[in-house]
């Protein structure tokens, strides 16, 4: 019974009810959400001083406006985030943005002051190539759409096809281009390879061709990008290997005229896909006759053509990027050039293993002091224009802008003045102002967190100080009292400053206390609600974002990181070993050539660490973060490569020889997925291993979808279930358990199965093997304490279900005082139960808390962004079909086939989380608390409570009330005392009288009876 | 089960005449597989115990599988040699491990090298302090596939222990063969019947008089079970009871006062954690 005693302290605890929502007044006092679009793939900017926003759509299939003056969105909508969502054009037509996406299916019309829908029509199949918008006389009426085989007209007022007409030749010619100037006519230029153009002319009225003419060209290899058109329909193409340009007025000729480039003395770059752009300020007036042609990364040259004559107006050298802008009549080239002179891209990377040392778009010029400058220059003339350049630096990052787009207005005194968007290639938009002032800057690589872990803040000076004090040597008797007096001075210090500023703060308005966090004043709060949270983009940028507050502290962008890289984030040190700095360490796994390389970091800082970590030679397969530590207190890391050799990091003489110690008894495993392969390996002395056990799942019919072991931070406080017969049934906690999924190969919906295997990840002995017939994927799944979760796909009854595995050991535990996978010769009795679940699920995580006492929910991220926190006393085994007086002893619910989603249940209210991708949660110090953190296009952090906070006092708790009864007690006892005082004195005088007759007064006294 | 039928079916036709099978099913189609009575194959047991951590594997017994009437498997095995103990009390002395192996197909001696095995591994010590009791799980999959195998010493300690050497002769095996079983599926149908049966029972006595006691004990048990982590939910009876606790709890407050006034000092153990939790329900 002492284990049922034990078991019911808990029980006592608890206090939990049923809401989990929020009240109204604390929204956003425990949460906050921010939002993304991610990496733009169009933008426009409105030519005009005034203008409020800046239209963008992202490779994120975002669309959505961005308030100019302080980068907040002013609308957003998201598009589904497969390729059937991916936008493939954008054209901004006064205030009204027209999108083509899903591969040229989808036609859609924005109002773009509130981001409503004008209209959405559905196009023909066909491969997208372009869209244009079209008009006659001096409106903008249509747009047109090329397709691979067909060309379309619609309307912009509705959408409604004016006319589609079938493009001849589109076997074997592609149409890339499309040109019209509001003269009735839409050129459309097609090619085939090495052989001819072909150029169709349609009128705008009915849609007939009515010209169709063929020029031969033998040397065009590709037309988007090589060739343009320019000025009154002039088709100009590029040609590496003739070294020339090439011209042909699409109305009268039909030759094309070469025009050689070496008398301009320009030079292609070796292996560079020379490029032409030009500008057309409005779709019913000329292209501009200049253009800029790239002959390299950073070498631009601005050229015009007119009257059939070639002539070169600018040279720009070192530029990185340009871009054209046109308002009211000026139409002036923004280049953005590097500051220094170009140096050769080199290695210069964060990671010292060289495996990722070369970077990844070698056809980017580095610049050396990553400052840049921007200017303007009028397109007729090719003129600087004076007072327009901004200055600007990348240094912190050290990142390459990529893309550029100006917003051009006149100001009063009718000079020019502009702003500009840049894109980097961390994906970090940045809005300037002249002479350099960054106006915001949106972080738009969080749009895509792949690792993510929260780490405990440091303590407060003071607090360290103290620390320090017991972790040195000691240095003499007074020395130590010194140090003793020093420590408690800054105690003092810190506290009275504390006292001052609650002091000043209280005399100020309540909303005017800003609790502003930045780096210096970062400290632990007294429950350790507050951490730091270390993000990992796919981008390859790193991020510390202060927990309580969404605000970013640092950020480190790893510049050779190629993208999709995998991620593995290990924090090896945590703030606790005072005065050695917390540390983190990132493997990255590139995607192509396997290989591998640490990055050692700072957790609270972002500094890199001074610790160099190991050289991987080999593509590393397994991780393994071991609880032993070398003398500064960091976590041995064991890293195992492909050849079965592992690297200890850090590998210092003391953490060899633990290992050497403790060799024996380390285990792992590997998985490899393609052939349905698991193995388990011993460590030997020599750091070399053995092959413990292997298993094989048939890949021919299943395969291994997903391997997830628990959570090594994981507290289990009850060991056992008290029954309502009073008996304990005793859990199965085998913390080297890995649960396996596999997927049928058969994807019949009568065949296709669902596989889940429990395996003791150190002696590989299959636990509980089961098959979830007629099921199918993609499997969600929750391991923890003695219990899986996983969620899929009925095929047959056409629905989402859970199912939940618990293990038990049964009403008596075998070797209850330690635990060894070696030595279980009994298998768990393994309780499974199934429900209906009536949502989809994008992610799924459970609740941590510090001891494991709170009860545990599931945070199910659904797909209409919501969080729902579901008790994990919903999926019980044990929940009876019938109801029995001992199953209600035990408070289980009856069970009923389904689960229900309550709105009240979302921990997010509507603050919703668009396409979560994952779920993070961390304890704190408060045993009620779990942080939680749900990522996916948007970051959004909050609290919860899933016992309620039987720990902590309310909010709105009394506190006058309490004090004033208190007061009013002690009040009440003074007062009674003095009475009871007054009262035993006059009884006294009363017994005198009595006593002491003969001292002669007289007699007042009452009588004594 | 046709497939796996198909397969073994295909496997033995693989075998060697050398490795001792007692094959009849030669020949067989997938549907006549259960009918058969003495249809089987057999798999090779190897095992290795080495002083220097290499690997060697020696043959151990034989798995005879049968497929009907319910497939089983048995294993004839020999006793180990006087050498082999020797070795074995070695091994366990130094913390080495005890490996098995069995082949996912039936073994043909041409291609040994080729052929896949699965494998596992008990340390040597606890074999030893077993008295070489074992117990040996082939793992399959839906097809019959073999995936894996699982050996475990009964007990699996390693306290030191001495054993004489009679007890290291022979190998005290268990066999099993372990199909994955069935997951549990919503019991959609069994809930309704539940819930029909209920409602037919509240039809034929629509006013059920319970007693005024009864229903009190009832409501205090369910605010109890508000209390526990367990008991949160509002799908549960709770919802069901909690008017009746919030419009009379002028009776109810009374009582529990007189209860704490009266049960408080003869109250310990279990009677205390009942009266505690139902404090925190009352919160």
């Amino acid at each position: 019974m002492a284990g049922g005693a034990r078991l019911w302290v808990p029980l006592l605890l608890l206090s939990p009810l049923v809401v989990a929502a929020v009240y109204e007044d604390q929204v956003g006092k425990f949460d906050w959400r921010q939002q993304y679009v991610g990496k733009l793939k169009f933008a426009s900017l409105e030519a005009s001083q005034g203008s409020k926003k800046l239209i963008v759509a992202t490779e994120k299939n975002v669309m959505a406006a961005l308030n100019s003056r302080n980068g907040e969105i002013l609308w957003r909508h998201v598009d589904k985030g497969t390729p059937e969502g991916a936008i493939d054009a954008m054209l901004i037509h006064g205030q009204d943005a027209i999108t083509v996406s899903n591969g040229g299916r989808i036609l859609r019309s924005w109002e773009t002051n509130i981001g409503g829908l004008n209209w959405e029509t559905s196009l023909d199949t066909g491969s997208f190539q372009v869209a244009s918008l079209v008009g006659l006389q001096d409106v903008a009426k249509y747009v047109a759409v090329l397709k691979k085989s067909a060309l379309s007209l619609h309307y912009l007022s509705n959408g409604h096809q004016k006319w589609a007409e079938h493009l001849p030749e589109s076997e074997s010619a592609q149409y890339q281009l499309l040109y019209s100037y509001g003269t009735g006519v839409i050129y459309s230029i097609g090619f085939v390879p090495r052989s001819h153009l072909n150029i169709l002319t349609f009128s705008l009225e009915d849609g007939d061709i009515s010209k169709q003419i063929r020029v031969s060209a033998p040397w065009m290899k590709s037309l988007s990008g090589a060739c343009n058109v320019i000025g009154e329909a002039v088709l100009v193409c590029v040609d590496t290997d003739t070294h020339s340009l090439y011209a042909l007025s699409l109305e009268t000729e039909h030759e094309m005229k070469q025009i050689p480039l070496q008398s301009l003395d320009l030079e292609f770059a070796d292996r560079f896909q020379p490029r032409i752009l030009t500008t057309q300020p409005s779709p019913v007036s000329v292209s501009r006759t200049q253009f800029f042609l790239q002959l390299s990364s950073s070498r631009f040259t601005l050229l015009q053509y007119k009257h059939g004559l070639l002539s070169h107006l600018r040279d720009f050298q070192q530029a990185t990027l340009v871009s054209f802008a046109t308002t009211g009549e000026k139409t002036v080239a923004a280049v953005l050039s590097c500051r220094n002179e170009v140096k050769s891209a080199s290695p210069d990377g964060l990671h010292a293993g060289d495996t990722l040392g070369h970077p990844h778009r070698p056809e980017f010029p580095a610049c050396s002091n990553h400052t840049y400058n921007i200017n303007l220059y009028l397109v007729e003339t090719g003129q600087r224009l004076l007072e327009t350049t901004i200055t600007f630096n990348f240094e912190q990052s050290g990142a390459r802008p990529e893309q550029l787009y100006i917003q051009v207005f006149l100001k009063k005194d009718d000079s020019v003045g502009y702003r500009a968007l840049v894109q980097t290639e961390d994906h970090m938009l940045v809005f300037l102002q002249q002479p350099g002032k960054v106006l915001w800057s949106r972080e738009e690589s969080l749009a895509e967190v792949v690792s993510l872990e929260m780490v405990d803040l440091p303590l407060t000076g003071a607090q360290a100080e103290l620390e320090g004090e017991f972790g040195k040597k000691a240095d003499g008797l007074l020395g130590m009292f010194l140090k003793r007096l020093s420590s408690q001075l800054i105690l003092l210090q810190a506290w009275t400053a504390h006292l001052w500023k609650m002091f000043y703060d209280a005399r100020k308005p309540r909303s005017q206390i800003k609790n502003e966090i930045n780096i210096d004043n970062l400290a632990r709060d007294e429950f350790n609600l507050q951490k730091m949270m270390v993000m990992v983009t796919a981008s390859g940028k790193l991020f510390g974002i202060e927990s309580s507050s969404g605000t970013i502290l640092w950020k480190q962008y790893l510049k050779n990181v190629r993208p999709g890289s995998s991620f593995k984030l290990m924090v090896q040190r945590t703030t606790a070993h005072f005065p050695h700095p917390p540390q983190c360490t990132l493997l990255v796994k590139d995607k192509e050539t396997k290989m591998s390389s640490l990055y050692v970091f700072n957790p609270i800082f972002g500094k890199r660490s001074q610790v160099a970590p190991p050289v991987l030679k080999h593509p590393i397969l397994q991780t393994l973060l071991l609880p032993i530590m070398d003398q500064d207190y960091a976590k041995v890391l064991l890293l195992i490569d492909d050849e079965l050799k592992v690297t200890a990091f850090p590998a210092t003489k003391n953490v060899l020889r633990q290992l050497e110690e403790i060799a024996p008894s380390i285990f792992f495993y590997l998985v490899d997925a393609d052939q349905g392969k698991l193995s388990g390996f011993r460590l030997r002395k020599d750091l070399t291993t053995e092959e413990s056990w292997e298993m094989t799942i048939s890949a021919e019919v299943q395969r291994i979808v997903t391997v997830k072991g628990k959570r090594s931070n994981e507290h289990v406080h009850s060991q056992g279930r008290v029954m309502g017969d009073r008996s304990v049934l005793y859990k199965s906690l085998n913390p080297n358990l890995l649960a396996v999924v596999t997927e049928s190969m058969d994807t019949h919906h009568e065949r296709t199965f669902i596989g889940i295997y429990l395996i003791d990840g150190v002696t590989g002995r299959i636990i509980h093997s089961s098959v979830q017939k007629k099921a199918k994927g993609p499997v969600h799944i929750v391991h923890s304490e003695n219990w899986v979760v996983y969620q899929y796909w009925n095929t047959k009854a056409r629905r989402n279900e859970f199912t939940v595995l618990e293990l038990y050991e049964g009403t008596e535990q075998y070797n209850a005082t330690a635990f060894s996978s070696l030595d279980r010769p009994f298998l768990p009795q393994v309780l499974q139960q199934s429900y209906i679940f009536p949502s989809a699920i994008s992610a799924m995580e459970a609740t941590i808390t510090e001891r494991g006492i709170t009860s545990r929910h599931l945070l199910i991220g659904l797909p209409s962004g919501a969080i729902l926190s579901l008790p994990k006393a919903l999926l019980d085994p044990r929940r009876p079909e019938i109801p029995t007086e001992q199953s209600r002893e035990e408070n289980l619910i009856p069970y009923s086939p389904d689960v229900q989603i309550h709105a009240e249940r979302f921990i997010n209210y509507n603050q919703t989380v668009s396409r979560m991708r994952g779920i993070y949660t961390a304890p704190s110090g408060l045993e009620s608390t779990c942080l939680v953190v749900a990522y996916g296009l948007d970051i959004y952090q909050t609290r919860v409570y899933p016992s309620k906070q039987f720990d902590v006092l309310k909010d709105d708790y009394d506190y006058v009330l309490i004090s004033s009864v208190l007061f009013g007690l002690v009040f009440a006892t003074m007062i009674t005392k003095r009475l009871a005082q007054v009262k035993l004195l006059n009884r006294a005088w009363r017994l005198g009288c009595t006593s002491r007759p003969h001292d002669g007064l007289p007699l007042t006294c009452p009588k004594h009876n | 089960m046709a497939a796996r039928v198909l397969a073994l079916a295909l496997l033995v036709s693989l075998l060697p005449p050398g490795a001792g099978s007692a094959a009849s099913c030669r020949g067989l189609r997938p549907g006549e597989g259960r009918d058969s009575e003495a249809c089987g194959i057999t798999l090779q047991l190897e095992h290795s115990f080495e002083l220097n951590d290499s690997i060697h594997f020696r043959k151990r017994g034989t798995l005879l599988w049968t497929l009907a009437p319910d497939p089983s498997l048995s294993l004839s095995q020999k006793q180990l040699s006087e050498g082999e103990r020797n070795l074995l009390r070695e091994v366990a002395a130094l913390n080495g491990l005890y490996r098995v192996r069995i082949p996912r197909w039936p073994l043909g001696a041409a291609d040994e090298l080729a052929t896949e095995y699965v494998t596992s591994f008990v340390r040597a010590c606890s074999l030893v302090e077993s008295h070489i009791s074992d117990r040996l799980t082939v793992h399959t999959d839906v097809a019959g596939n073999v995936i894996g195998i699982s050996i475990v010493t009964m007990p699996g300690s390693c306290h030191g222990a001495e054993v004489e050497d009679v007890d290291l002769e022979v190998f005290n095996t268990t066999v099993v063969l372990q199909q994955p079983v069935p997951a549990a599926v919503p019991e959609t149908a069994a809930f309704i019947e539940r819930m029909e049966q209920e409602q037919a029972q509240r039809a034929k006595n629509p006013q059920e008089q319970k007693s005024f006691f009864a229903k009190y004990v009832m409501a205090f048990n369910i605010g109890r079970g508000r209390a526990s982590p367990g008991h949160q939910l509002g799908q549960s009876p709770v919802g069901a009871w909690t008017p009746a606790l919030s419009s009379q709890w002028m009776y109810i407050i009374p009582i529990v006062l007189f209860l704490m006034m009266s049960g408080a000092p003869d109250a310990g153990g279990q009677g205390g954690g009942n009266g505690g939790s139902a404090g925190a329900g009352g919160r």
